[in-house]
Formats: structure tokens, C-alpha cells, sequence
């Protein structure tokens, strides 16, 4: 369109804009392009997006944290050790001395307890969390309480596995906050709750100086924070919803780091001498599930023919390349306990054979409600061509990710396709959604990943129930190998990939790392040449 | 001064009506779409308690006419209730957002204004000559073309490639928090506070994207004001002007231009607030943080309370602008007062 452009830049050298030069990002400061409308609040006690779990994560210290680089060793943050009781009911943490939130108030066993305490009264989406100690908000001021300026007791109502008390406790909802200056802004009894859904009081390596929704966030480093002080003053998230322009922004050197590029665009920055990739697996895995309401799908022959019927391979050199790997298993790569065996592949006459075994030699009509967005889309049309190859004919119902999600909730869905990320970095957490349905009623309590397909599931419950209170690491491990296997040979879980999250980053930054889980992606240690 | 009052009588019932039926229609939409509020807020994993709780504290337990009744009577208090998403009262929010689309929005109609004007009086004069095959072509292409692919192309040449321009976003961050915000519009805001480097940097970034609505109006505005001038060149008072002698251009730019602009004002009010409404997707390109944007969003979150405040705010607008242009054409045709 040669004319157009020729009116475009007539336009621009009418209006005598030969414009300033453009400059670089600071030098003491991170800029990263990165899509955060999921952010709705800065609380600790109520963040439970991926975004807002990444700002905490930077912003705020836990009790326990974890290795980056091995999930399974387990470290002190702001708690300096622990002990566990004879009975295994109750663990007493002793908390560091001298450490200081950014307002300058000291960080005591009173912060810590009053901020587990805040989570479960406040009652917000990841006060399960803590719930499933036993603790609810009648008896939490008995069960988790301050016993010295430096101690704190946490009590339970059985003696679950310490690592997963710990896993549990390294979680966002675990931050500690500033009780000082929330009870300085409380208003009504809500221990500070409007005033720090969009303000910031915590101890980490830096603090949140601006959160302007959907536009851009602002971090800045904090002078009182114990740890070593990050090498940079600021670090700023800028929300650029395209991937286009993401690109270009960091082409053009106006971003450091590009955080939500396509398979494409990943391919065609790789190639540039001044950018490089960086790539993590992440606790989220892709799969797609049966409804066992459907009597087609229940048959155990039709669910494993369905395995048959995905071209695993294919999907990850297209579809999934630099988003995600092949993985089968309920647990994450990473995770205690994980397996990493991938039996399936594409086999059609083996399919069919279970087909006709079911009783359904010549296959049958479905549907799949599937979000239209990538690679979500993308995947359920090549699942589709596969199955076709079997007999089974699927329609795909398309919507967006809302009004899927509140059909799968419902149960009213043949086949639905999505993702399912990790709470926290201990194995419970996807045991119990996969494995875990004690009540198959349409009002049953516990609404699992289980539960939504309708699979009852009585001999796991009970393998699952008992994992938590294994105490021996290995034994606990053998426990979720099991289950794991028992699952993908008999559940209606077609488990396909694990995500891969990708950052393109100018080659001026150093440090940059990307964490096992969304809450790791710390830019404490980043620096700039 | 009666008649005046009559008119602004007029006017606030006209304002009240649209705007109840602008309220009505939004909030019933609302409440019909498949997306629960509810869950955009609890996300995916929460319990039933924790669910049934924020469905209370939203009121959605109660019959619908009961939720429009209490939203209504808090609205007339100049209460728009919070935000799901920013956290932050909605009305709060709009005094952030609708500055930056006011300032594209303005701008854009002052491109295509000062540029569409003279090319539709040439296209005019010149009447099937190749200037006006040009003109429509330029015209057709605005009409036809994706903004959004538009928009992209325009960021890879003059941004990208050319580096004439700053890219996506308000200011590049090293100026950002320089300037305090008073009307919001950050070129005004630069100037009064004399951060002479700040203008030029919001001007180098907000110049893309204005041309680009710009280039929206003026293929409208263009095509009006030839479509005008055909019509006053063929009149009368036009021959009679070129009998008495008076020049060409004197008769094109003084005389029939001069009768022209009286229906062309309302071309460039309305495509003005068409600019308003409808720059959400400039703005997705450019990471614009305009209403549009702000709208959009609320709108996929099922953000209730965002989406209400932000529909009155364009209805306002829509009416405001409506009144002026109705206005204008009293004071530029006297033949239109009514005695």
C-alpha cells in the first residue's frame, strides 16, 4: 500500500516531528513487557492470579522458601529453624532477629502469626491453604500463636507430613506483612484489607512503590531489607497486551525483557546476536478430560483408546514448541515424587481395537468445550484430527475461558481442555485435585478436578488421605508414584504437556531467571552491563 | 431567556432519559452474558463458602430490578461503586483513564480536521479529476482497512524502522512521575509545569496514534466536506460571486467553504466522539491506558461496576457533544433560530 504510507509519513513530515531520539531503558532499572490484567489485588491474603503471585513473590519474604533449582531442598526465609512436637500436631518456629519491614518496624513472631491469622480470617480464596491444617477462623488465635518476641507455634489437628506443612508455608498466602502499619490503616475490623489491596507492607527485596492497573507496575529497591540489596533500584512491568508489540519494544530496546511471546516471535528473536532465551518448566501442566456422567466415555476401554488417539510428538513440535514438554504424569517434573514415564503415543489401530472391544467399532460423536485462545485452541484442533482417525468425531464447542469454566464446574461438559497449575510446591496439592472425589453427589463439597469429570475414585481417596500423614520422605514419594501411575492408567485425565515459560531478554541484563513456579520469577539478583 | 432555560430544560431530559435507557440496556447485557462475576473474583479454586460470601457482598443474591433500583440510588450520589479489577472507586479510575483518550481522541480530530478540510474543498473544485480520484481512494482505504493492522504497520515503520516516533505507552519510563497530573492530559500538564522534555516526549509518543485516528476522521470528514461543496458551488450566490468578479479562491475558501461549515461541524462533533467511543483498539495496539482500554477489559472480566461507570461517562459525553454541535449550528446558520 504505497500510497498509504506515503500519506502516513507525509503526515508526520507536516507535522515537522523528526522525533527525539529514543532512549535506552535506565541503567539501574529492569523494564520488562509483560500482559498482568489478571491483578485485581497487591493483599497477600487474597492474591491468587499468576501475575500478582509474581509481584508478591518479589515483594514480600515468606516463613520458608525453596531452592530455585531444586524444589525438594527447603530453606528458612524469615524463620531461622523449626521443631516438631512429639505428637507431630504442632511445630514451633523460631523467627531471625534484626530483620526490619521497609517502613522501618521490626519483624517479630507477632507479624508472622498475625499475618497467618489475618489469611484465614479474612477468609480470601487461598485461606484454604492454611484450612487444611484444621485451622478455621474459630479456633486459628489458639492454633497459630506468638510464644515469645522470636517464637511462634503453629498446631494442627493431625500430624500431616512436615514437608508438606512447610511446602504450604512457602506459598504467597504465607507472606508476612507489616501488622504495625495494617492496624495503622485499618478500617472496620478488616485488619488493613482496603488500604493494601493496592498499597505494600512487607520486608522483601523490594517494595511496591506504584501499581496502576492494566498500565504498569513499579518496583523499587528497599534500603531496610536484610538479604543482599539487588543490584538494581527499580523494576518496572509494563502491561503490553500484544505480542507484537512486545517484540518491538524489546527490538527497539525500549523493554529489557519480553515475557508473553508466541512460538513465532521465540524463533525469530532467538536468531538476534543481542538477545537471548530463557526458559523454565513450570508446575503447570496441559490436559484434557472425560466426563464420566458420559456413558461412552466411562467405558476403561474408551478412555485408554482415547490416549491412543493424541499425537503427543506433533502437537510438541508445532503447537507447544518452546511452550511446553511431553508429560503424563499428574506431578510436575520437579515435584517430590514426580514420574516422568510418557507410555502413550499415537496408535490408532491399537485405539481401535479398544474401541471395538467397548463396543464401539465404529466410534462415536462428542464435543470439547474449549477456550479460543492459544495454544489451548490449537491443541483441541489437533486432538480432533487424531481422533478421527480412530472414528471418534468431535466437535468442538468454542467460548471464552469464563463461560467454559463455569460449564466444567458444573459438570455439563462431554470433554473439556485446559491447564491446571500447582498452589504450592508440594505434591498434595495435584494428588488431591486428580486423585481425590469422596463425594460424587452434584453438591459434593470437595470440588476437584475428580469431582468436575465425575470419576468416584474410593481406593485413591484413602491413598491420598494417608500421604499426608507419611512422615518418611521416600515411603511419601513411593506413595505418590503409585498414584500417579493408577491414574494415568485408569483416570479420565489425558495429561499431555508441561509449561514452559519463555522470556526473550536483552543481552545487557544478567541474572535473569525464571523459577520452577509463577511465584519464582525473582528479579532480585538481576543486573545490567 | 426563556427560551434558553426551554433549551436546557430540553437538554437535562433528554441527558436523564438517555442515560437511564443507556443504564438499563447496560446493566440487563450485563447481567445476561455467560461470565460470573463472582468467579472472576474468587478465581477457580475457591470454596462454596468463600463464593456464596462475595456473591452477597456484590448483591447479586437479589432480584435483578432490586440490583438496577440500589445501583441507581448510589449513582445519583456521584457513587460508582469499586472497581474488581484496578481496586479502586470507579470513578477514581475514569478521572485517570478518560484524560488519555480525551487528549488522542482531541488530537486525532485536529489531524484529521486541519488535513481533511482542504482535501475535500480540492477534491471539490477539481471534480473527477485525479486529485479527487485520490481523495476517495485515501477515503475508501480509511473506511476499509483494519485499524488494528493499520496500527501495527504504522508502529513497524515509524517506530521500528524509521525511529521517527516513541513506541506503545504514554512516556518512556525515565520521564514518567515527572509531572504531576492536574487535567490529566499530559501535554497540557508538561507545558504548565514547563517540563519542556516531557512534551516532547509525550508528543513523540502520542503522535502515532492520533495520526492514525486521525486518519480515521479525515477520510469521514473528507468525503462530507467535498459532498458539501459540490452542493454549495452549484448555488446561485456561488455564480453570482464570480460575476461580480471576486477571485476563485475568494469565492471557494470565503464564500460557499463559509456555508459549507455550518452541516460540517456536526461531521466533525460526531466523528469526534465517534473517535471517543471508539479508539479501544488503537489503544489495545499502542498500550494506550485510555478508557477503551479500560472499558475492554472491564468488559472480559465481567467487571460490573468499571463497565456501568464507564458506558455513562461515553453517554454523557455522546449527549454533551450532540448539544454542542446542535448549539454551533444555531450561532453559524442564523436561518436555524427559531423566533
Amino acid at each position: 500500500m504505497p500510497r498509504l504510507r506515503e500519506f502516513l509519513s507525509a503526515t508526520v513530515i507536516v507535522l515537522g516531528l523528526s522525533g527525539p531520539a529514543i532512549a535506552d531503558t535506565p541503567a539501574d532499572t529492569l523494564v520488562q513487557a509483560w500482559q498482568f490484567d489478571d491483578i485485581i489485588s497487591l493483599d497477600p491474603a487474597e492474591i491468587f492470579e499468576l501475575s500478582g503471585a509474581e509481584i508478591a513473590g518479589n515483594t514480600y519474604e515468606r516463613l520458608i522458601g525453596y531452592d530455585i533449582n531444586d524444589v525438594s531442598k527447603l530453606h528458612g526465609v524469615v524463620a531461622e529453624s523449626w521443631t516438631v512436637s512429639e505428637d507431630g500436631k504442632t511445630v514451633t518456629f523460631k523467627i531471625r532477629q534484626g530483620r526490619k519491614f521497609a517502613s522501618g518496624n521490626p519483624l517479630t513472631a507477632n507479624d508472622v502469626a498475625y499475618s497467618l491469622q489475618r489469611a484465614v480470617l479474612l477468609d480470601k480464596s487461598p485461606a484454604f491453604i492454611i484450612n487444611q491444617f484444621g485451622i478455621t477462623k474459630d479456633n486459628v488465635k489458639d492454633k497459630i500463636k506468638a510464644t515469645g518476641d522470636y517464637e511462634f507455634t503453629f498446631t494442627m489437628d493431625k500430624p500431616y507430613a512436615i514437608s508438606f506443612v512447610l511446602y504450604c508455608l512457602t506459598s504467597t498466602v504465607a507472606s508476612v506483612v507489616d501488622s504495625k502499619l495494617l492496624m495503622e490503616n485499618e478500617k472496620n475490623g478488616d485488619f488493613g484489607y482496603e488500604w493494601l489491596r493496592t498499597h505494600y507492607a512487607g520486608s522483601g527485596p523490594f517494595k511496591i512503590r506504584d501499581w496502576r492497573a492494566n498500565e504498569v507496575i513499579v518496583l523499587e529497591r528497599n534500603e531496610n531489607y536484610a538479604g543482599d540489596a539487588p543490584p538494581l533500584a527499580r523494576a518496572i512491568y509494563r502491561h503490553i497486551p500484544e505480542t507484537a508489540t512486545q517484540r518491538l519494544l524489546l527490538e527497539k530496546g525500549d523493554v529489557d525483557v519480553a515475557r508473553n511471546l508466541g512460538p513465532e516471535e521465540i524463533a525469530a528473536v532467538s536468531g538476534k546476536d543481542n538477545i537471548d532465551i530463557v526458559q523454565a518448566a513450570k508446575g503447570t501442566l496441559y490436559y484434557f478430560s472425560l466426563n464420566q456422567k458420559n456413558e461412552m466415555l466411562a467405558k476403561p476401554q474408551v478412555r485408554e483408546a482415547i490416549k491412543y488417539l493424541v499425537d503427543y510428538d506433533a502437537i510438541a513440535d508445532t503447537i507447544m514448541k518452546n511452550l511446553g514438554e511431553k508429560h503424563q504424569a499428574f506431578l510436575p517434573k520437579g515435584f517430590l515424587g514426580a514420574i516422568n514415564d510418557t507410555p502413550y503415543k499415537l496408535d490408532v489401530e491399537k485405539a481401535k481395537g479398544l474401541l471395538a472391544e467397548a463396543g464401539y467399532p465404529d466410534g462415536f460423536t462428542i464435543t470439547m468445550d474449549v477456550r479460543q485462545t492459544q495454544p489451548i485452541a490449537g491443541m483441541a484442533e489437533a486432538v480432533q484430527q487424531t481422533l478421527a482417525q480412530g472414528g471418534i468425531k468431535m466437535e468442538i464447542i468454542p467460548g471464552d475461558g469464563k463461560q467454559t469454566l463455569t460449564k466444567y464446574r458444573a459438570r455439563q461438559h462431554d470433554m473439556y481442555i485446559g491447564q491446571w497449575g500447582a498452589d504450592y510446591q508440594d505434591p498434595h496439592t495435584n494428588a488431591q485435585t486428580f486423585a481425590s472425589n469422596p463425594d460424587n453427589s452434584d453438591d459434593g463439597p470437595s470440588k476437584t478436578l475428580a469431582w468436575r469429570n465425575a470419576w468416584p475414585t474410593p481406593e485413591l481417596n484413602k491413598q491420598v488421605d494417608a500421604a499426608i500423614l507419611e512422615s518418611d520422605t521416600d515411603k511419601r514419594a513411593q506413595l505418590y508414584q503409585a498414584m500417579q501411575k493408577e491414574v494415568m492408567e485408569t483416570g479420565p485425565f489425558i495429561i499431555m504437556f508441561q509449561q514452559i515459560e519463555v522470556a526473550a531478554v536483552s543481552d545487557k541484563v544478567n541474572n535473569f531467571v525464571l523459577g520452577p513456579s509463577f511465584d519464582t520469577n525473582i528479579v532480585a539478583s538481576v543486573s545490567k552491563d | 431567556m426563556i427560551r434558553i432555560s426551554w433549551r436546557i430544560l430540553r437538554f437535562l431530559l433528554m441527558l436523564a432519559i438517555t442515560l437511564v435507557g443507556l443504564l438499563a440496556m447496560t446493566f440487563v447485557i450485563g447481567r445476561l452474558v455467560p461470565i460470573d462475576p463472582v468467579l472472576a473474583i474468587v478465581g477457580d479454586r475457591a470454596s462454596p463458602q468463600v463464593y456464596a460470601r462475595v456473591r452477597e457482598e456484590l448483591g447479586l443474591d437479589l432480584p435483578l430490578i432490586q440490583q438496577f433500583w440500589i445501583y441507581c440510588k448510589q449513582a445519583v450520589t456521584g457513587d460508582f461503586g469499586r472497581s474488581v479489577l484496578t481496586s479502586n472507586p470507579v470513578l477514581q479510575d475514569i478521572a485517570r483513564y478518560f484524560p488519555a483518550t480525551l487528549e488522542l481522541a482531541t488530537l486525532g480530530t485536529i489531524i484529521g480536521t486541519v488535513i481533511g478540510i482542504p482535501l475535500g474543498v480540492f477534491a471539490a473544485v477539481r471534480a473527477g479529476s485525479l486529485l479527487d480520484q485520490i481523495v476517495r481512494v485515501i477515503g475508501l482505504v480509511g473506511y476499509s482497512v483494519p485499524i488494528f493492522w493499520l496500527g501495527l504497520m504504522a508502529l513497524l515503520l515509524f517506530y521500528a524502522k524509521l525511529g521517527w516516533v516513541a513506541g506503545p505507552g504514554r512516556l518512556d519510563i525515565a520521564y514518567d512521575y515527572l509531572v504531576t497530573p492536574v487535567t490529566g492530559m499530559l501535554l497540557i500538564d508538561s507545558l504548565m509545569q514547563g517540563q519542556i522534555d516531557v512534551f516532547w516526549n509525550a508528543l513523540s509518543h502520542i503522535i502515532l496514534p492520533a495520526s492514525l485516528l486521525g486518519y480515521f476522521s479525515l477520510a469521514y470528514i473528507s468525503r462530507m466536506t467535498r459532498s458539501f461543496m459540490l452542493n454549495e458551488l452549484a448555488q446561485e450566490y456561488v455564480t453570482t460571486a464570480r460575476v461580480k468578479g471576486l477571485s476563485e479562491a475568494r469565492v471557494v475558501w470565503f464564500h460557499a467553504l463559509r456555508n459549507a461549515a455550518v452541516p460540517l461541524v456536526t461531521v466533525i462533533v460526531l466523528s469526534y466522539a465517534n473517535l471517543l467511543e471508539g479508539s479501544v483498539l488503537t489503544e489495545t495496539v499502542f498500550a494506550w491506558p485510555g478508557l477503551g482500554s479500560y472499558l475492554t477489559n472491564s468488559l472480559q472480566n465481567a467487571d460490573m461496576n468499571a463497565v456501568l461507570g464507564a458506558t455513562l461517562v461515553i453517554g454523557v459525553t455522546f449527549v454533551g457533544l450532540n448539544l454542542v454541535s446542535d448549539l454551533l449550528y444555531r450561532l453559524l446558520d442564523p436561518r436555524t433560530r427559531t423566533p
